[in-house]
């Protein structure tokens, strides 16, 4: 009776965290989304605000670390925008879009660094 | 179809399904640089005058601070000091000890020679480690940033193999551009900047910079000295302006879903 017990615990958290995964994806998405629409309308900061939040509740969205690398990007904040595009990077090594970007942003940052050392 | 190509038909058939999956946002954005310089204890900036030589056909020291003074006053939050162009080479020329005729009996006494090299800018460029000098210039003008240096614009000549396009007609009759090779005189300018900044307050440099561009012409082409000088300032001022003022880099990037 135990181990029967034991194998339909087992049963229900295996089915509910792949669940609950996509609960946190789901969400995290209405937050990348939302995030966009502010970011076309030049609301950077608070574009900055939604895309933090969406990394918070699901760390392991990609799409989510890009977008806010280009926040911190766009508002010059280097150090922040190399983390997150890195980050972004190692969750989906091989998404052109976010290599892309960031090598764009490799190129600014490069050029500044380049000034400061002179 | 053979292994190989079905593979690639497969892969690139997957990345046009992962594309098409994939929403994305190409969105501009405008990346701050910060200014090489702090320039916030200064609400003034003095372009004080350069050291010029090169080409007789152009006033290099009047037409850089005329230029430089005008770049600033719409692109930097300085206010810009109006003030007659210091001629420096002849300052810098009074400043020199005088020649001793014993040991230099040919050496003429404190006269402005031509300068037309790097070399020859060197005998003035003491001129910008006197302090005292620089402090006195600055407590004249209430302390500001002082801009100055030199300023080397020099004709130049180059022969060579030039490579250009050439557009050709196919036996179809379509048309079509070629890369083609072929040996040219060029003339043309190269322009030598030295930008130093000084604390007018100290009279010490505070950063200094410099630079250099080339512009070539088929040496049939006849350009004004002072249109190819003004081409060739274009392409440094942006470099010059980001030492004292944030400038905004436009770019795009790409949002994803």
């Amino acid at each position: 009776m135990m181990t029967r017990i034991l194998l339909l615990a087992a049963l229900v958290t295996a089915l509910a965290a792949p669940a609950a995964s996509a609960d946190r994806r789901s969400e995290a998405k209405s937050q990348v989304d939302f995030g966009i629409k502010v970011a076309q309308r030049g609301l950077w900061k608070e574009a900055q605000y939604r895309w933090e939040r969406a990394v918070e509740i699901d760390p392991t969205y990609a799409a989510a670390w890009n977008n806010l690398a280009i926040a911190y990007e766009q508002q010059g904040q280097f150090d922040e925008a190399r983390k997150a595009y890195l980050k972004a990077l190692d969750i989906d090594p091989k998404n052109l879009l976010i290599q892309q970007n960031y090598d764009l942003f490799r190129e600014i940052n490069d050029r500044t660094k380049n000034r400061d050392g002179r | 179809m053979t292994a190989p190509r079905t593979a690639t038909a497969v892969s690139l058939g997957l990345a046009l399904v992962v594309g098409a999956c994939t929403s994305f946002y190409e969105i501009p954005i405008e990346t701050p640089i910060q200014p090489k310089l702090d320039v916030s204890p200064f609400r003034r900036v003095l372009i004080a005058g350069f050291i010029s030589g090169g080409s007789d056909d152009v006033d290099a020291n009047l037409e850089t601070v005329r230029l430089l003074r005008s770049q600033l006053r719409s692109k930097s939050e300085l206010a810009v000091i109006e003030a007659d162009v210091i001629p420096l080479a002849a300052m810098a020329t009074d400043q020199r000890p005088l020649a001793d005729p014993v040991t230099d009996p040919m050496a003429e006494p404190r006269a402005e020679a031509q300068i037309r090299s790097q070399k020859d800018l060197e005998a003035y460029e003491h001129i910008f480690a006197d302090v005292a000098f620089w402090k006195k210039l600055g407590e004249e003008y209430q302390q500001p940033l002082i801009v100055t240096g030199t300023i080397l614009f020099t004709p130049h000549q180059r022969s060579g193999m030039v490579q250009r396009t050439q557009t050709v007609q196919d036996a179809f009759g379509r048309q079509r551009t070629v890369p083609v090779r072929t040996y040219m005189e060029r003339k043309g300018f190269i322009l030598n900047p030295k930008f130093i900044f000084i604390d007018g307050r100290t009279g010490t440099t505070l950063h200094s910079e410099t630079f250099r561009e080339e512009i070539l012409y088929n040496a049939q082409q006849n350009t004004p000295a002072l249109s190819s000088y003004f081409e060739l300032m274009d392409r440094l001022i942006p470099s010059f302006l980001s030492t004292l003022s944030m400038q905004k880099i436009r770019g795009t990037r790409v949002l994803l879903k």
